[in-house]
């Protein structure tokens, strides 16, 4: 049989594609603990806070108490769908938030802030995205959990819903509270 | 009792279409005609049963059956009908019922209409739609069953359907889109059959075409509705966000564009007829990629469904099959004919060829943005990097900007070779006329001047200065096709004009409102009077109330709601609106922030109907486009030819 070299480059192409998918799909599967960080310190910073757009924020400025921290962006559909929960975080809970704007235009983000509220502590604009890259963010929104020592002890990728942060995420800030008391 | 029918009726559907993948494709290789013609009764009988079970889960929804773990998830007592009704595809295994519905629907549409096709080619499509039919109900029925039941204890009520999908565009969307993902199946499974039969002729183009502009048509109405959707309904009034869901349904619908026009070339002059076949292999193998990834969690998005590994690996599978398999048998049948390309640069063909390279690398610049994350995080084992509209926009504006530079000349282009010159020439003070009125309007009404706005909507003007000049030189003589050639060229421009104008001349503000505020943006006043609370079905609503004038005239009284579900607990902002072909109103009601002061955000959006008003012309031309004489004139013969009907 007589066949054109060519026309194999569209098979191969997607046997490519196909392989990586696959590697992909086990890597999330492994979503739950992804993070290569989990049980490390939080990665040193300094970037600019969103709202007064002078003063620089690190790491230390983070640390003390058991904290989330959350990376969000006013790009992602995601984040204003998981906002009315951080909100409702923040107002019940008794627990600092703390945002990462992810790669944003500052101004869109105040503004973005001041519509549907703000539940943060305070945000940093991350706008090259390498304080995101050295979490291992994978997109937005995601939230981690900090321990009173900066240590990352949980990380979520995706909207936290009443679901998450009942099943996922409070069972370890209760735990991690209680192991200070 | 009603559940377990339906599911029954899954186990009959999924028998048929084994029956339907095995007999046809016997009877072909066995030379027996009446094993071919079983394909028709088979594709009658999956359609009626895969009715049934939809009908099984309707009636669960319909009387609140709350046994019914699906149901329990979805829907609530207080939930109103219409909403009820849409909850059947208000998640994964509903929607993928409707999925499979649809698709036994395609295939019992091919077994009553194939009259022009000889019954070996029937019996292989046939056989191939059975196929694809027995892999969406194996799926359905052992990895997402949605009448699994939790007895004994069941929920006393459900947890109500997600406040987003609530609404009127969610019930029409996801319906359209399953229209055009699945209608896809049909031209890929007339290429597969052409394929394995080793005839690739004109014929199979000309078969196609309908059923493709069908299927695009079908798509484009889905797209349109789901951007509509978004706009008013993430309450933050952008109409498309390059999330990888809207990807997923974009990719397949560039890929089918191409496939709609390169389909026009390879009927009429023969041409490009192996890269033909191989569109309508990439447009369904999209499809399917674009469920894969909204249903196996490998991306989150606004759509995403539940996560579930077991889904992920076996939409896994299907895809390497399906996809896998047919390009496989492309690789060894598809230099099976021998293009005698014999056209000029500047012909139709040329146009057509270049429209296809443009749409074709868009949708895979759209590829690779949508999946960088995921190879880049396997390439470097576990580095992260996330890809948003600013790579969208940079690679996709331009290579458009380029194709409607194209488009400008599709109207009057020729088969084989066109007078560019000539036409150039004969209407360059026209085109002149064109471009200043474009950039004088844009100067006096628009305060700005945005340079890749006026190379926009220049294009957009010349595409239609020279679609009804064209247009009133043959309106003695329109067929069907140039007629829907005109509307869905036109929809185009004015989809351009829709989508430039919105993006750089809206106006905003986000304020802080007391009752008695006013506010004033773009030549309108909005006046504050204040929130109440007004009681919905299954929510709660915090009512404002915001007076809008021009020059002291009442232009309207909009009332935006801050809602919030008690039972799904979640809030949702329905913002209101008042719309003109011009522009719309657009208000938000965001929070309380004092005594009585609310948070409030007005938008004055010209122009942004434009956009979906373009889209629903797109998808009106392509649909008219199926009432072409040719195709009736092609039926016609096949009567005469064959008084009895052939393979039905």
């Amino acid at each position: 049989m007589s066949f054109q070299k060519s026309l194999f480059i569209p098979l191969a192409a997607f046997l490519a594609m196909t392989i990586f998918l696959g590697f992909g799909f086990q890597l999330e599967n492994a979503k739950v603990l992804p993070s290569a960080l989990i049980d490390k310190p939080l990665p040193n910073f300094q970037l600019r806070d969103l709202q007064s757009g002078q003063m620089l924020r690190s790491a230390d400025d983070l640390i003390g108490e058991v904290a989330l921290v959350n990376v969000w962006g006013t790009w992602c559909p995601n984040c204003v769908i998981e906002h009315p929960q951080l909100l409702k975080i923040s107002r019940e809970q008794n627990i600092k938030i703390f945002g990462i704007n992810y790669r944003d235009n500052n101004v869109e983000a105040k503004k973005w802030l001041k519509k549907y509220k703000d539940p943060y502590a305070f945000s940093v604009s991350d706008d090259e995205g390498t304080l995101a890259i050295d979490l291992g963010v994978y997109g937005a929104p995601e939230t981690f959990i900090i321990d009173k020592s900066g240590f990352i002890r949980k990380r979520h990728v995706g909207p936290v819903n009443a679901k998450v942060w009942k099943e996922e995420l409070k069972p370890v800030v209760d735990h991690l509270r209680g192991l200070e008391e | 009792m009603i559940p377990e029918l339906g599911n029954f009726s899954l186990m009959l559907a999924l028998a048929l279409s084994l029956g339907l993948a095995i007999f046809p494709a016997l009877g072909v290789r066995t030379q027996n005609v009446v094993f071919m013609r079983t394909g028709s009764s088979l594709a009658l009988g999956i359609f009626f049963f895969m009715l049934g079970s939809f009908f099984c889960l309707l009636h669960a929804f319909v009387n609140d059956d709350f046994t019914v773990t699906y149901v329990a998830n979805n829907s609530n007592t207080a939930l109103p009908l219409p909403y009820k009704i849409s909850a059947i595809w208000g998640a994964h295994e509903g929607s993928f019922l409707l999925w499979t519905l649809i698709m036994s629907g395609w295939t019992l549409a091919v077994a009553l209409f194939n009259r022009s096709l000889t019954t070996d080619i029937t019996a292989r499509v046939l056989a191939v739609l059975g196929g694809l039919n027995v892999g969406f109900l194996a799926f359905l029925l052992f990895a997402s069953n949605p009448f699994e039941r939790s007895l004994p204890f069941h929920p006393q009520d459900g947890a109500d359907l997600n406040p987003l999908l609530q609404d009127f565009g969610l019930i029409v969307h996801p319906p359209m889109l399953y229209m055009g993902y699945v209608g896809f199946a049909v031209p890929f499974a007339l290429a597969i059959a052409t394929l394995t039969a080793g005839r690739l002729d004109s014929a199979w183009a000309r078969w196609s075409r309908p059923w493709t502009n069908a299927a695009w048509a079908f798509l484009t109405i889905g797209i349109t509705l789901g951007s509509w959707w978004a706009y008013y309904e993430l309450g933050w009034g952008g109409w498309w966000f390059w999330d990888a869901v809207e990807n997923a349904s974009f990719m397949p619908w560039l890929v089918g564009t191409a496939l709609v026009h390169s389909l026009a070339a390879s009927e009429k002059r023969g041409v490009f007829k192996s890269w033909t076949v191989l569109l309508a292999i990439a447009a369904f193998s999209l499809s399917l990629l674009g469920a894969f990834l909204v249903r196996s969690g490998v991306l989150t998005s606004v759509h995403a469904f539940a996560v579930d590994p077991l889904r992920g690996v076996f939409i896994l599978v299907f895809l390497v099959l399906v996809v896998g398999g047919s390009l496989f048998l492309y690789a060894f049948r598809g230099g099976l004919s021998k293009n005698r390309a014999n056209f000029s640069w500047q012909s139709r063909e040329a146009f057509i060829l270049s429209n296809n390279l443009l749409l074709v690398v868009s949708a895979a610049a759209i590829l690779i943005g949508t999946l960088y994350p995921l190879f880049y995080e396997v390439v470097t084992g576990g580095a992260k990097i996330s890809v948003g509209p600013p790579y969208f926009n940079a690679v996709f504006v331009p290579l458009m900007a380029v194709l409607f530079l194209f488009m400008i000349f599709s109207p009057f282009s020729k088969w084989g070779d066109t007078k560019l010159g000539l036409v150039l020439n004969e209407n360059k003070w026209w085109m002149l006329v064109g471009i200043l009125g474009v950039v004088t309007t844009s100067y006096f009404f628009g305060n700005n001047v945005f340079f890749y706005g006026l190379l926009l909507k220049s294009l957009g003007a010349l595409i239609l200065f020279f679609l009804v000049k064209n247009l009133l030189q043959r309106v003695k003589n329109l067929s069907a096709s140039y007629t829907g050639m005109f509307l869905a060229h036109s929809g185009i421009a004015v989809a351009i004009f829709g989508v430039v104008i919105t993006t750089y001349y809206s106006e905003g503000k986000d304020v802080r409102m007391e009752p008695g505020d006013k506010l004033d943006l773009s030549g309108y006043q909005f006046e504050f009077f204040g929130v109440e609370k007004v009681r919905g079905p299954n929510y709660l609503a915090d009512q404002g109330e915001i007076l809008v004038t021009r020059d002291g005239k009442k232009v309207a009284l909009l009332r935006p709601e801050k809602r919030f579900y008690p039972v799904a607990q979640d809030v949702m902002t329905e913002a209101a609106m008042h719309v003109t072909p011009l522009r719309d109103l657009y208000i938000a009601l965001g929070e309380p922030v004092g005594e009585k002061a609310w948070a409030v955000r007005v938008n004055v959006k010209p122009f942004v109907r434009w956009i979906w008003f373009g889209g629903l012309l797109i998808a009106l031309g392509s649909f008219i486009t199926l009432f072409d004489a040719r195709y009736r004139a092609m039926k016609e013969k096949a009567a005469k030819l064959f008084p009895l009907g052939v393979a039905t």
